[in-house]
């Protein structure tokens, strides 16, 4: 074949139209491309470089390769250096974990009462329904010097009334469990909206048939009601539970710098490095927390096959 | 079966455990909130007083006149204005570009682009924190709200990327292609016909990434020394010594800061609840 038969004119024109849509495409994703590359992934990429370095946050020019160093290092005197090796790293971890645990846990039960309440019909479910929004509208860190002086010994509700002057949060024990329950109080609002919007969207007849069957509000409950809602329910949980995760305004604020390093992965992330100026610490321990986050996220997308799209 | 007629005693009891259940729910969630706006009214020397007293202490302004003549507490309002605005304006507009073509067009690595931004949204800022204030500190914007602008991109254009994009799939098509079919370029499609359908989107969109940026503590905190957001002056609300905690000023500011949030959230809560959940639920 020599004499190449022409293509028909309208496939041709089709694929024309579509290579141009695809190049418009681009163009106007560019920007979010470039933003994204630059706060986001060059970031990223410096922080797991520095991850392998010894340097110093002042002067990240003079810096000495040590591989894995920051992460595991015992000097000829004995001495470990590197975070896995420092207890304190350990019982962050821990405090992280139990404190993302407990709060999502209670969220979703506390959040899962709200909506089901907001979602019957009575007189003043409006109302409800706005004091709801109030505690998600709060800014973090004004929830946690609310809840500071509702702790406080010798002037809070609590601390001086309810616990009788203890200092709950000069404690990294019993402030676990206080900072637990800011959390919850701040958050629950948003699990219970979720959950609410959720409800909303299950078909009401279904209801009216179980009902006509003589099905239980509670058969319902478990039997309709918490299948249907699985998706919304599971993909908030993923929300909340990495939000809880990184974890740093309410530990920093109530507890300050020093004890947020106990309580949070993140505090303390950002004690060495910014507090103590230590970049590739401050690095390692961040690709760490980073690590342990992108795991527990593959964990919940296959265990659970939540859907984003 | 009508249990009011069949048995009205269980019926009455069952709403009134019902209504207290209500008003349990409403005081859990509103009394931390209420209490801190009444220390807020409270002359200092009144914090001392057992509860009944407190409640019934005289009320005073003295608190939030001493925070609104704080310097830092003025500085830090204009510059958590400045950065947060400024964030948003930003994502919304350059997340509008990506929404449009993630929720429009159709080409290759759609997906790919969609899980990255995903992804983004997903990580935890600590991660980027040393490589940022590196990059913040080359730049020459250390202390800048501008430095801020640039690093609260980092959350704000994911969202509004994600949100806008089911935003943008929702809006029917016939729209566009009538300004295609005109000879219209996709900017003028995007600027002309969807812009103003979007607006309730855009506003709502706008109005959460607000929040985010307004309520943001860790790069505040670690990337300014002197130009301190409100969120990171209220953390460090300090009195006369060292050892002294100001509570009255520091509920003070902390009500000044959330009422303006609450305004907004209040009139805006439809969207909002629509708004959160193209985010997180279907999203």
């Amino acid at each position: 074949m020599t004499v190449q038969a022409p293509t028909p004119a309208r496939p041709r024109r089709t694929r024309g139209i579509e290579a141009a849509r695809a190049r418009q495409a681009l163009w106007l994703l560019l920007p979010t491309l470039i933003a994204i590359a630059l706060v986001a992934g060059y970031p990223l990429y410096r922080t797991f470089y520095f991850s392998l370095f010894d340097a110093n946050l002042t002067s990240p020019e003079q810096r000495s390769f040590i591989g894995l160093g920051n992460f595991w290092f015992t000097t000829e005197d004995g001495i470990a250096v590197g975070f896995l090796q420092d207890p304190k790293w350990w019982g962050a971890v821990k405090n992280t974990l139990l404190f993302t645990v407990v709060s999502v846990f209670l969220e979703t039960v506390f959040g899962m009462i709200i909506a089901l309440v907001v979602n019957s019909a009575f007189k003043g479910r409006g109302l409800l329904r706005t004091a709801m929004l109030v505690p998600w509208a709060i800014p973090t860190v004004v929830s946690a010097q609310m809840w500071a002086y509702l702790y406080n010994d010798s002037f809070g509700l609590i601390g001086r009334g309810l616990l009788g002057g203890q200092a709950v949060l000069a404690n990294t024990d019993t402030a676990i469990w206080a900072l637990i329950a800011v959390d919850v109080w701040k958050t629950t609002s948003f699990m219970a909206l979720l959950i609410l919007a959720g409800l909303q969207s299950l078909p009401g007849d279904m209801y009216e048939a179980a009902d006509v069957d003589g099905a239980s509000k509670w058969t319902q409950f478990w039997k309709l009601t918490l299948p249907l809602l699985r998706p919304a329910l599971l993909v908030a949980l993923v929300f909340r539970s990495l939000d809880a995760l990184r974890v740093f305004d309410v530990m920093s604020v109530m507890l300050g710098n020093v004890n947020a390093a106990s309580t949070s992965m993140t505090g303390y992330a950002r004690q060495a490095l910014i507090d103590n100026q230590l970049l590739g610490m401050g690095s390692a321990v961040s690709v760490a927390v980073f690590l342990i986050i992108m795991v527990i996220v593959v964990i919940y997308v296959t265990a659970f096959r939540v859907k984003f799209d | 079966m009508n249990l009011k007629t069949a048995n009205p005693a269980l019926y009455y009891l069952q709403r009134a455990a019902f209504y207290l259940l209500v008003l349990v729910i409403a005081v859990y969630l509103l009394a931390p909130f209420v209490w801190a706006v009444l220390t807020s009214l409270r002359s200092p020397g009144d914090l001392f007083l057992t509860p009944r007293e407190f409640i019934a202490a005289p009320t005073t302004l003295q608190n939030y006149v001493q925070v609104f003549s704080n310097p830092n507490f003025q500085r830090g309002l204009l510059y958590s204005l400045i950065v947060a605005v400024g964030s948003v304006l930003v994502s919304l507009l350059i997340g509008a570009f990506a929404a449009y073509a993630l929720g429009r067009f159709r080409f290759k690595g759609k997906t790919i682009v969609l899980y990255v931004i995903l992804a983004v949204s997903v990580f935890p800022q600590i991660a980027v924190l040393g490589g940022l204030y590196t990059l913040i500190g080359g730049l020459k914007l250390y202390n800048s709200p501008l430095g801020l602008i640039l690093s609260y991109l980092i959350f704000t254009i994911p969202f509004t990327v994600w949100v806008l994009t089911s935003f943008v799939r929702d809006i029917p098509g016939e729209l566009e292609e009538a300004a295609l079919v005109d000879g219209a370029s996709p900017l003028q499609t995007l600027f002309l016909v969807l812009f103003p359908v979007m607006m309730p989107a855009l506003v709502t969109t706008g109005l959460l990434a607000f929040i985010n940026a307004w309520n943001e503590y860790l790069f505040a905190l670690t990337f300014t020394s002197t130009n301190r957001t409100v969120p990171v002056v209220i953390a460090n609300y300090s009195g006369a010594t060292q050892f002294d905690q100001p509570w009255g000023p520091i509920m003070a500011a902390s009500i000044v800061v959330t009422i303006p949030l609450i305004i907004l959230v209040l009139v805006f809560q439809r969207n909002i609840v629509s708004g959160l959940t193209a985010g997180a639920v279907k999203g």
